[in-house]
């Protein structure tokens, strides 16, 4: 119970900043630089661990809770799902809601955060963080029922089960549908291309960015950390659904998790770099869109 | 004898407000004694609903009765107790927090009506709810919509309060008149007003399922029922408000239970019904009170919300009787009812804030606050409990009832047939409803508490006394009370589900059991912010001096740019525009050096203002017209009438 557990942590812990290094390498690449290091995003959260704090005085403790909130809730959440063939060390029937809920209360503070500065500019971030994750909520939902559907439990273990590699022959399309959609959901909710663009130079066209503005040192690495954290969970997700396969052998299961998730940070790397940053006012469409999509898939598997 | 204590507590309230009428305005008014009285009545009722649990069987009382239609009934059992204890709870607090909210000093003229009527309020809900006669049940509802309306009246001179008054007044009454054709024709099949027991009335009972949705659902506030409930929520006084929004619109889903109770069959149609309507009420309440600019209604809108929620679990349940699922049954009823206590609950503690609010600054425009968090610290920490519980964010109370009825729907998703597996529907719905209600309060407790202040009233408001602070803190220890120790309220949810109808035993242990591992993920949850938040404290401790927030370069920043109320509601509103139809007047800027302009939105109710009234007022007109020609004082006219009416009568009696 607890060695599973401690790997679980570990792996989560030390693993999860080098995505963003390999997604800043990749585009790098593309753009025919030589990138910062892999292993930046590491030596970034040092720096800001070491460096002292600047509040602003109109702020109160909300502001504080926000990055406290923001870096706890991806933790917990990961103790809900499978990293690959890797069993969750915590599992409950009904848990897939929790996990819902769960970065639904992380998204409450970290807006509440921003408009504790009273700056334009972060009340800006918050209304669409707030009202883009309105429109993707039912997505997440629509797919977990998909994937409820093809599986014998509630459980978010049981629905990343055994039984995928055996659903991926039968259930294809509806399968296909739903990695589509939780991809875009996990492109949203983390703030990237084509949805968000967290290295512009103008606030105004930022969404998570210009939340976390006025944030600084450690705080600002706990954001950081926050993201990068969630950034791996949800997309172990995504690698699960893709590559569900057991091998009984730990370090073969874990070679195929861990190198999922690199295969993932390359492609969302391809992604930003291929493709523009979409208006504002296309992202509710956008997102409208995918939400039908995800209905198609339920309907293929009501039939 | 429970059903005694209740009976006691049914007078105490009732009566409480009574002394107070026959002292001096000018004295105490008997704050005190009310307030006494009403605790008394809250401790009696309570010890008789838990004397009543434990005892495991239903206690009843009954009298001849020289009424038609029956005897005097009244019993006690879970389904009731669940609706009893938030009420007992809520009246007491309530009564402590208007000892500061409304004292008699400062309201010599309306302070002893308000006390009397909220007394009254209470005590004919409980008789209202332990009722089991259609008569009885009567007498106590329209007491209760009379003390109602008393409530959200007491602000006389206002009006604003006389026309939400009035309205409400029309809309409760409409309600009832369905409801006594309802308990009519309910006689009419079992030949007595007397309630049957649960699962004996075979028959169809289409029309009083009708009736008994219309005349519930108004005063449940189910849209488009809910005509009365935004007006009337925001001109109570807060005290008044949240026992009116967190207690009595519940009678409503009360009323629907107990008839649907005593059915043996009920079509899936109904369940259908329910459904619909909740996910409408739940999408389209939260809509609207993204579109409020007024604290009071935003909160009322909320309830619109909550209720469909309720609904969801409630259609949920009902659609499991009717295809025979007993853990849908189980676990949607049990959400459904769970959420009438939690609603009870943070909704008085979110109108118990916002009369803090209102208290400190004197306006209820979301508009005019800012800042309030650094004057208001307490208030500001309740109301953010309240946010986060209404949310149903974890690790508070909402998110143990939308769990439990999230996972009754799911219940459906394993190989069902396809007309039962649209259920699954109401899933994202409700996941909509709650992305949204978080929306909304990130606005709201952003824009009130948070930020720079926006008027000289948010600037110099001050924290509210004691008594109202104790009300709200006992409110704030309840919500978290449910979400982290949920197993407790376990037993009393699953004997209210068996009394609702009799699904199989087997099937009551299994799915309610993830409750256990749902409050240790709270703790869990809890304990790591606390530890992770007592980190980050220390170490800011030796943070430089603040400095001013960073204004992107623009050099003087004022608390006019930071975003409002309506600018932050604005990007939902507008996505929302099919249902909403905002008034946008103004905010055209033109020119490279634009004069000041001026910018309003404003989102009246779409039912009541867009429909209801101008199709009123034409009839109304028309009405008049047809009297202009018939009433015209001719007395030759007046004697025709005689003589035709004459002439039918005898046409029609003569065989």
């Amino acid at each position: 119970m607890l060695l599973p557990l401690l790997l679980h942590l570990l792996l989560l812990l030390f693993f999860a900043p080098l995505m963003p290094g390999v997604i800043t390498k990749t585009k790098a690449w593309f753009a025919g630089r030589v990138g910062a290091p892999l292993l930046q995003p590491y030596w970034d959260l040092l720096r800001l661990w070491k460096k002292g704090f600047v509040f602003s005085r109109t702020t109160t403790w909300v502001f504080r809770a926000g990055p406290v909130v923001g870096l706890v809730i991806p933790i917990l959440a990961s103790l809900l799902i499978p990293f690959g063939a890797m069993p969750a060390p915590f599992s409950f029937s009904g848990d897939l809601i929790l996990f819902v809920y769960l970065f639904g209360l992380a998204r409450f503070f970290t807006a509440a955060a921003a408009l504790d500065t009273g700056s334009s500019f972060e009340g800006m971030g918050a209304v669409r963080e707030v009202t883009f994750s309105c429109l993707a909520e039912p997505t997440v939902l629509f797919a977990l029922i998909v994937l409820a559907r093809l599986s014998d439990g509630l459980a978010l273990q049981n629905l990343f089960g055994r039984h995928l590699a055996q659903a991926w022959l039968t259930m294809s399309a509806p399968l296909g549908l739903v990695v589509v959609c939780l991809l875009i959901v996990m492109l949203v909710e983390n703030s990237r291309i084509p949805f968000d663009d967290p290295n512009t130079h103008l606030e105004l066209t930022m969404i998570h960015e210009v939340m976390v503005l006025d944030h600084s040192g450690p705080a600002l690495g706990m954001i950081l950390y926050g993201s990068a954290l969630k950034l791996m969970v949800m997309g172990a997700l995504v690698v699960r659904l893709t590559l569900p396969f057991d091998t009984g052998m730990l370090w073969l299961d874990l070679l195929i998790f861990l190198g999922g998730e690199l295969l993932l940070a390359i492609l969302i790397g391809v992604i930003e770099s291929i493709m523009a940053r979409l208006r504002m006012p296309r992202i509710p469409q956008m997102l409208i869109g995918t939400t039908l999509l995800s209905v198609f898939a339920l309907v293929l598997t009501l039939r | 004898m429970p059903i005694l204590w209740i009976g006691i507590a049914s007078l105490l309230f009732g009566l409480s407000g009574v002394p107070g009428l026959c002292l001096r305005r000018n004295g105490g008014g008997g704050a005190l004694l009310s307030s006494l009285m009403v605790l008394a009545g809250s401790i009696s009722g309570s010890f008789g609903v838990i004397r009543a649990l434990q005892s495991g069987s239903s206690s009843a009382w009954q009298s001849p009765w020289s009424v038609p239609g029956g005897r005097l009934a009244l019993e006690i059992d879970p389904l009731s107790s669940v609706f009893l204890l938030p009420l007992f709870l809520v009246f007491a607090l309530g009564a402590l927090y208007g000892h500061g909210y409304w004292p008699q000093r400062d309201h010599p003229e309306s302070g002893r009506g308000l006390r009397f009527n909220y007394g009254l309020l209470a005590g004919s809900m409980v008789l209202l709810l332990v009722a089991r006669n259609g008569v009885l049940f009567l007498l106590g509802w329209e007491l209760m919509a009379l003390a109602g309306f008393f409530l959200i009246t007491t602000e006389q001179e206002n009006s604003d309060a006389r026309r939400a008054g009035f309205i409400y007044l029309c809309a409760t009454h409409t309600g009832t008149l369905a409801l006594f054709a309802m308990f009519s024709l309910l006689g009419a099949e079992t030949g007595s007003l007397a309630f049957p027991l649960a699962g004996t009335l075979a028959t169809s009972g289409t029309a009083i399922f009708l009736l008994a949705l219309g005349g519930f659902g108004v005063k449940a506030g189910i849209m488009p029922l809910h005509i009365w409930l935004p007006g009337a929520h925001a001109a109570a006084p807060s005290h008044a408000s949240a026992v009116l929004s967190g207690i009595m619109i519940k009678t409503g889903i009360y009323g629907l239970l107990r008839v649907t109770s005593f059915f043996t069959e009920i079509p899936p149609w109904w369940g259908w019904t329910v459904l619909i309507l909740g996910a409408i009420s739940g999408i389209f309440g939260v809509a609207f009170a993204i579109a409020q600019h007024d604290i009071k209604r935003l909160l009322a809108y909320h309830s619109v919300e909550n209720i469909g929620i309720i609904a969801l679990g409630v259609g949920g349940a009902l659609l499991g009787r009717s295809y025979h699922i007993p853990q849908l049954v189980l676990l949607g009823l049990a959400g459904a009812l769970l959420h009438v206590i939690n609603h009870g609950l943070f909704k008085s503690l979110l109108f118990f804030s916002a009369g803090a609010l209102i208290h400190a600054t004197g306006t209820r425009e979301i508009d005019q606050y800012g800042g309030l968090l650094r004057r208001l610290p307490w208030s500001g920490l309740f109301f953010l409990g309240g946010a986060v519980a209404i949310c149903g964010l974890p690790p508070f109370n909402g998110f143990i009832s939308e769990w439990l009825i999230y996972l009754g729907l799911f219940q459906t998703v394993q190989g069902s047939p396809l007309p039962v597996s649209l259920i699954l529907l109401a899933i994202p719905t409700l996941a909509m409803i709650g992305a949204l209600a978080v929306a909304c309060f990130v606005k709201v407790f952003g824009v009130t508490f948070l930020g720079e202040p926006r008027s000289e009233q948010s600037l110099h408001g001050h924290e509210a006394p004691k008594s109202m602070l104790l009300g709200m803190a006992g409110l704030l220890v309840s919500c978290a009370w449910i979400g982290l120790f949920p197993t407790s309220l376990a037993p009393l949810l699953s004997s209210a589900v068996l009394s609702w109808s009799s699904i199989p035993t087997a099937s009551l242990s299994g799915p309610l059991s993830p409750l256990l591992l749902v409050g240790v993920c709270g703790w869990v949850l809890l304990s790591c912010l606390a530890l992770v938040g007592f980190w980050l404290w220390r170490r800011s401790q030796n943070a430089p001096d603040p400095v001013s927030t960073w204004g992107c370069g623009f050099s003087f920043p004022s608390p006019r740019m930071q975003y409002t109320a309506s600018s932050f509601g604005d990007f939902l509103v507008r996505l929302f525009r099919f249902g909403l139809w905002s008034e946008r007047h103004g905010g055209r800027v033109e020119g490279v050096f634009p004069a000041a302009r001026e910018f309003s939105s404003h989102t009246p109710d779409t039912v009541l203002d867009r429909l209801l009234l101008p199709s009123t007022s034409g009839a109304a007109w028309l009405f008049q017209r047809i009297r202009g020609l018939v009433h015209n004082g001719r007395v030759g006219l007046y004697l025709l009438y005689v003589l035709l009416a004459v002439v039918v009568l005898l046409t029609a009696t003569l065989p």
